[in-house]
């Protein structure tokens, strides 16, 4: 991997936020401008071990998501790299101002690591899934926005957005997420990762989805059909090159996230292929225009399809209509 | 503590000066925050002229204090002071809310030096201002961070955030100034979103607080004097008792005020109004 050290090439599943926690306190050993701020939620979201490894750049909050992000905003404009954490739903909502204008509109290097996104918060119920954040904060001018596969690309990620110009939201989980990546890889913002090759369709997926379309694909080359797997970890800058070179190789695309239809993964290579005007057969998977209902995580998955088998499903629906 | 009285007597001369600008500025500009902009103006002279350490020549000197206007629709106060000050010469503002001036009616701080952040939307800034107090902090530095809010802002509950976290963090190095001309938009603050009893409400988030006669120089100065060591513990509020519209009779406490439109003509019969205070006092 990169110049830090720890990684787990070795596991099936890790917890990208537990990555999170071990990576910030790298980062902020090598670099003294890096401070750490949390809203009672550092052991939710493990930057607690940056409180216990630097408690002197280690600010907490208290349930204040919007001083928080505020207060980050007064860092940057001062030279330091605030790494500002809460629940994605509280991040990308409550504070969607501080965000916007304190934070998107001055430029500011703040980067907001959202955590517990999508449906992870399970049966946590609607208050606490976060299904519209990738839609808001890429709407937000200035902003880049970054949804990680696993716990070794959020590692890779969190490592480049150091001297990354600019705001980042960087999107992670809950749970233990499954490891896509087992060995070493190259990875840059903004660019693309082709995680499995294939030229009969296309699956663009961003966090957990990347995994579940690799399931998907390993399934359908049972059949002899050839998915090619497009881990778009940064959804802006989208990889505009990625889904247009796909879009004529492979000739069906389908995006895949956990976040609303509307405005996110899909909607961003929707309008990429729009404007293109190619002959592409395109759809999306991602929560409907509904707010999520109550239950464990893997069961909310199945529910709405945003699973193997629900990208093995439209991977077959869309193959019916070539 | 006794204050100077040359000094007041020169800081009283330049707050005249700044008032009669801030019309004109509104004449260019067509229209403008009148109200709370008249309001703060001996706050902002004291601090721009005597207080704060600032060097017009290198805005980004690293140990010049830090100003954060919270109330940024005060901005047509700000930016004559700004450019008196050298940090950009008057003629930049000649386009004033036009197309692509870097001045419009919240300052933004990639297009005006000397703006520290960019403000607005209300709420926001003291969060900003804390942010800066607690890097001082953590960078050993002897600058401190001042942040003007409106009164009518602190019906945005952030502010209160931020007052928490001003005292957790025991940011003796942060002054809160309160522009408390008693007026937000749609009328008076203790009818439309009652603040009183205001400083128990500052000392009760652990804040040093102090009342003032915000548009009498001596006292705003005797305030700013009166400071503790920003190595202390506790952070400072001062509230300013003003009056918004001050020193303009048809001005002074409306609300229709709040947000107005001078013309060239109506401009030079207030312009004569300040003037004749000028003489009233005897300079």
């Amino acid at each position: 991997m990169q110049a830090f050290t720890f990684n787990v090439l070795d596991v099936d599943r890790f917890a990208t936020r537990e990555m999170y926690g071990k990576v910030l306190v790298e980062i902020g050993r090598e670099n003294p401008d890096i401070v750490v701020l949390s809203a009672d939620m550092m052991r939710s979201n493990k930057t607690g071990d940056f409180a216990k490894a630097i408690p002197e750049r280690f600010f907490n909050f208290g349930i204040a998501e919007q001083n928080m992000f505020g207060v980050a905003a007064g860092f940057a404009i001062n030279g330091k790299i605030p790494y500002a954490s809460t629940f994605a739903a509280f991040a990308s909502m409550r504070c969607a101002e501080q965000l916007r204008t304190d934070i998107a509109y001055p430029n500011l290097k703040v980067r907001i690591v959202a955590s517990h996104s999508g449906l992870s918060m399970g049966n946590g119920g609607t208050t606490h899934h976060a299904t519209e954040d990738i839609a808001i904060t890429r709407s937000m001018a200035n902003m880049t926005v970054i949804v990680p596969a696993d716990a070794n690309e959020c590692a890779k990620a969190v490592y480049a957005s150091v001297d990354y110009p600019g705001p980042i939201y960087m999107r992670i989980g809950r749970g233990a997420e499954p490891i896509v990546y087992k060995q070493d890889y190259d990875f840059a913002i903004g660019k693309a990762v082709t995680v499995r090759e294939g030229n009969d369709v296309t699956v663009i997926a961003c966090g957990i989805m990347v995994m579940a379309a690799i399931k998907a694909a390993r399934k359908l080359a049972e059949e002899g059909i050839e998915t090619r797997v497009i881990d778009m970890h940064t959804i802006k800058p989208l990889d505009e090159e990625a889904v247009l070179k796909a879009a004529r190789e492979t000739g069906i695309l389908i995006t895949a996230e956990e976040h609303s239809i509307i405005g996110g993964l899909g909607g961003a290579v929707a309008e990429v292929l729009a404007e293109a005007g190619l002959p592409v057969k395109f759809s999306r998977i991602g929560l409907p225009d509904v707010y999520s209902t109550i239950g464990p995580p893997d069961d909310l998955y199945a529910r709405y399809g945003l699973d193997a088998e629900g990208i093995y499903k439209k991977v077959k629906e869309m193959l019916g209509k070539k | 503590m006794t204050v100077d009285p040359a000094l007041i007597s020169r800081l009283e001369e330049k707050a005249v000066d700044i008032r009669k600008k801030i019309i004109d500025l509104t004449v260019i500009a067509g229209s403008g925050h009148l109200g709370g902009a008249l309001s703060m103006v001996e706050i902002l002279v004291a601090l721009y002229y005597h207080t704060l350490k600032v060097d017009p020549s290198q805005p980004k000197w690293p140990e010049r204090d830090r100003f954060i206007l919270s109330k940024g629709h005060g901005a047509l106060a700000l930016y004559p002071i700004l450019a008196d000050r050298g940090f950009y010469p008057e003629e930049l503002m000649s386009n004033f809310n036009g197309l692509d001036s870097p001045f419009g009616m919240h300052p933004d701080m990639n297009k005006i030096p000397g703006v520290e952040m960019s403000t607005g939307s209300l709420g926001h800034g003291l969060s900003v201002a804390v942010g800066c107090a607690l890097t001082a902090r953590l960078d050993c530095a002897s600058w401190r961070t001042f942040c003007l809010l409106g009164d009518g802002e602190l019906n945005e509950g952030t502010v209160w955030e931020a007052a928490m976290s001003a005292s957790k963090y025991k940011l003796g190095n942060l002054v809160a100034l309160v522009d408390r001309n008693g007026f937000s938009l749609d009328g008076p603050t203790e009818e439309i979103m009652p603040l009183e009893p205001l400083k128990e409400k500052w000392i009760a988030f652990g804040w040093d607080t102090v009342e003032i006669d915000g548009n009498n120089m001596a006292e705003v100065l005797n305030a700013l004097e009166s400071l503790p060591e920003a190595s202390g513990e506790r952070p400072q509020c001062i509230i300013a008792r003003t009056v918004k519209g001050k020193g303009v009779s048809f001005m002074e406490n409306q609300s229709e005020w709040h947000y107005g439109c001078v013309d060239e003509q109506k401009a030079e019969e207030v312009k004569a109004e300040l003037e004749l205070a000028r003489k009233g006092r005897g300079c």
